[in-house]
């Protein structure tokens, strides 16, 4: 059955970007970027500086998101 | 080959665009046309959509694309500043997910079933018109001139364009919303919760789970977000089930059963605490079971209402029109455009379109999508609070919404008062929906999100657990508005306390440093003394708070969207596309109308039921005289009325004067902006300050 096969294989692999990109519209919705996204841009923009791990990186954003002049409401 | 095909899908296009027209139009005549039989909820949402389409399509890309003139080439301040954590360019879809859990609060959930009582027609037609020409475009061009301005704050943008005295009026406007946006938003739950154990309990309940929530992640997994958040909502839902068992026990009960009073003064602690504790141990934790719970039951009731497709109980029209309603007072016109704030337009969004957004649009052309397209979304959230109140009983819904001054506090009295009233209602079936949702009583349970979560509930219910479950829905709903809001309350007390150091700091340099715990402590005591008082205030007025506070909370969201819409004008101007200007102009212009026209109402209105000066003049006459007016009971009640009516008044008066100096600087700076032969808007990157003149 190729028919059933590749049906199986499209849902599969719709199912999958669905739970991406939920996943990444969550995250944004408190606060919390891509992980992946700023790992590639100090790779490639600040190449002979730290990167924050995930723990960190979450831990900076959350700091961020309630932060003077910086979160999400400001005067 | 290719031009037939264009020519075939422009056709399609255009039958497409037709056809929900038409739909639309069918739809709307059904709801707006039809008397005497109950109109089902389902044309309400089927009218509503087909607008907010064609509102998109034809009105929201003609603002952005000709009035703002967005530029596709132009690099946007993500690509610009690209570090990878508030600078990042963002996918359209996932970036309108973050807007719109940013936008969306308690207003569009509470301000159309305080509207109801005029029946549904009058506010949804609000709702649907506000959203479409002022709302979303307030929402869109904020969001715009902060894309053009590496995302600055709409106070920034103010100082920048209209000088600095505008700008300082603009950041004290700023400062009243929050006190009194906080300051009723904590007093809906107040209200929610007074003798609910059940509510209170699960309520209560959310601080040691956002605690755990807090500790989990910060040592026990670092970093497990998703995990801790379905940790967290697991416990919360443990928590309303087990909420039943402790309102049915009534030793625990009693440890849940809050005057008005304690709670009031609860939750003033409460804020102040979470203002001053860091963030990851409380309020993070919260703000994300919050965001998400919040998303989830917009989603839940939007499934719900479609499903079942209930009729509307309200009548269209009721004749409350007249402005004599009990839920709150005033005519239609401004009070209702007061009372729905968010929903049609806030101007809380103009805070969030300057906040982070901005640092993330991939491309200017995205702006329409996610500032227009968000707010319709939120308009519609709006809808759907109108539908919940009004497939309840009318008869229920005012026993609900008024005060117990006006129909008394047992249930034979109020059904005596409501009937007289016109909406026919018995002893028994005030007593029934009581008894259905798991409460003692419903009666006077002011503020909006107790009679939503009646509706989300007899909505809910219908398709998921029937009668049984009709409890936990109600308190479910309870919970999840409660919950949002208190998150709210943390983070606006937090805000209020960097405002009042940032305004105090100019005078004792030494409080602006954000840093020391004395200055936190004492900032957060300020903060929350100064949303603490009004509500307290409220929770005492013997005329139920919401009476007294809504109009004002509406005045002070209103005005801060005139003064978003006004320098949106004035940037129009300067950008030298006044000929589109009308686009803002207009919204502005009835924005203004209402706030003045309201707050001068509230001030100087010879009507002891609208105005706070000839209330005070009355009570304060008979008070000299030594007589009591009902509903106060005592001496001091009738003191303190008068007392809360000069500050109200001088409130709505400081609210008056914002506005009107808003618009004479606007004026102003209009009038500059044509004396100059080219753009003076004062644009960040790309072409600079030229991009107007270019586009000119």
């Amino acid at each position: 059955m190729p028919d059933l096969q590749d049906l199986f294989d499209r849902s599969a692999r719709a199912a999958s970007a669905t739970v991406f990109w939920t996943t990444r519209a969550a995250r944004l919705m408190i606060g919390i970027p891509d992980y992946e996204t700023y790992v590639a841009h100090r790779r490639a923009n600040h190449s002979n500086q730290p990167i924050m791990t995930y723990v960190e990186f979450l831990r900076e954003r959350q700091e961020a998101r309630y932060a003077v002049g910086k979160g999400r409401f400001r005067g | 080959m290719h031009t037939s095909l264009d020519s075939s899908t422009a056709l399609q296009s255009k039958l497409l665009w037709a056809a929900v027209a038409v739909l639309g139009a069918v739809a709307f005549a059904i709801v707006a046309l039809n008397r005497g039989e109950a109109v089902n909820a389902a044309w309400l949402v089927v009218a509503a959509v087909c607008i907010y389409f064609i509102a998109y399509r034809f009105y929201g890309l003609f603002v952005a694309n000709r009035a703002l003139g967005v530029d596709a080439e132009r690099p946007t301040p993500a690509y610009r500043h690209n570090d990878g954590l508030d600078y990042v360019p963002t996918n359209l879809y996932v970036l309108y997910g973050h807007h719109f859990a940013a936008i969306a609060g308690a207003g569009p959930l509470v301000g159309p079933v305080l509207a109801a009582q005029m029946g549904y027609l009058p506010g949804t037609l609000w709702i649907l018109a506000g959203a479409v020409f002022a709302g979303a475009v307030q929402d869109m061009t904020v969001l715009f001139l902060s894309t053009r301005r590496d995302g600055r704050s709409l106070g920034d943008i103010v100082r920048a364009e209209m000088g600095p005295i505008a700008g300082t009026i603009t950041g004290i406007g700023i400062l009243l919303i929050c006190v009194i946006v906080l300051a009723v938003l904590a007093l809906v739950v107040v209200k929610a919760l007074v003798g609910s154990p059940w509510g209170t309990f699960a309520v209560f309940c959310t601080i040691p789970i956002a605690l755990f929530m807090g500790v989990y992640n910060q040592f026990i997994r670092p970093g497990h977000i998703g995990e801790m958040s379905l940790i967290g909502c697991a416990l919360l839902l443990a928590a309303l089930i087990f909420g039943k068992t402790v309102a049915e026990t009534p030793t625990l009960a009693a440890y849940f059963d809050f005057k008005g009073e304690t709670l009031a003064l609860v939750i003033i602690g409460y804020g102040f605490v979470a203002s001053v504790l860091p963030v990851w141990l409380l309020l993070a934790p919260r703000d994300y079971l919050s965001t998400f719970l919040k998303i989830g039951t917009i989603a839940l009731l939007a499934v719900g209402i479609i499903i079942v497709r209930p009729d509307l109980q309200m009548p269209a029209v009721t004749k409350f029109i007249d402005g004599s309603g009990p839920v709150w007072s005033g005519s239609v016109f401004p009070f209702l455009f007061i009372t729905i704030a968010c929903g049609a337009v806030s101007g809380w969004h103009s805070l969030i379109a300057s906040g982070t957004t901005p640092k993330m649009i991939e491309n200017e052309r995205q702006i329409a999508f996610i500032g227009y397209g968000g707010m319709l979304m939120e308009s519609f959230v709006a809808i759907m609070a109108m539908i919940g109140a009004s497939v309840i009983h009318p008869g229920v819904y005012f026993a609900m919404n008024s005060s117990a001054g006006l129909i008394g506090t047992t249930v034979e009295q109020a059904a005596q008062v409501i009937s007289s009233w016109g909406f026919v209602v018995t002893p028994s079936e005030l007593a029934e929906v009581a008894k259905n949702v798991g409460e003692t009583t419903i009666m006077s349970r002011t503020g909006g999100a107790p009679t939503l979560a009646v509706g989300m509930a007899s909505i809910l219910s219908s398709f998921l657990g029937g009668p049984t479950l009709m409890g936990i829905w109600y308190h479910f709903a309870i919970l999840f508005e409660a919950l949002f809001i208190l998150t709210t309350v943390d983070a606006g007390t937090r805000v209020l306390r960097f405002m009042i150091q940032d305004l105090v700091g100019n005078a004792v340099p030494a409080f602006k440093e954000t840093a020391s715990w004395t200055n936190n402590l004492i900032g957060s005591g300020l903060s929350v003394s100064l949303w603490g008082y009004f509500l307290y205030v409220g929770v005492i007025d013997p005329f139920g708070g919401i009476w007294t506070l809504w109009p004002l909370f509406g005045t002070a969201n209103q005005m801060l969207a005139a003064i978003a819409l006004t320098v949106c004008t004035v940037v129009l101007f300067k950008m030298k596309r006044q000929r589109y200007a009308l686009v803002t102009i207009a919204p502005a212009t009835w924005l203004v109308a209402c706030t003045v026209t309201a707050g001068l109402e509230k001030v100087f209105s010879p009507d002891p039921n609208i105005g706070f000066v000839s209330h005070a003049l009355r009570y304060g006459e008979a008070l000299a005289a030594g007589q009591l007016l009902a509903p106060a009971k005592t001496v001091a009640e009738m003191t303190r009325i008068v007392v809360n009516d000069y500050i109200d008044a001088t409130l709505a008066a400081v609210f008056v004067l914002v506005v009107v100096a808003t618009v004479i600087y606007g004026l102003i700076s209009i009038r500059k902006a044509l004396a100059s032969p080219q753009s003076t808007a004062m644009e960040i990157g790309f072409a600079g300050a030229v991009a107007g003149a270019r586009n000119a």
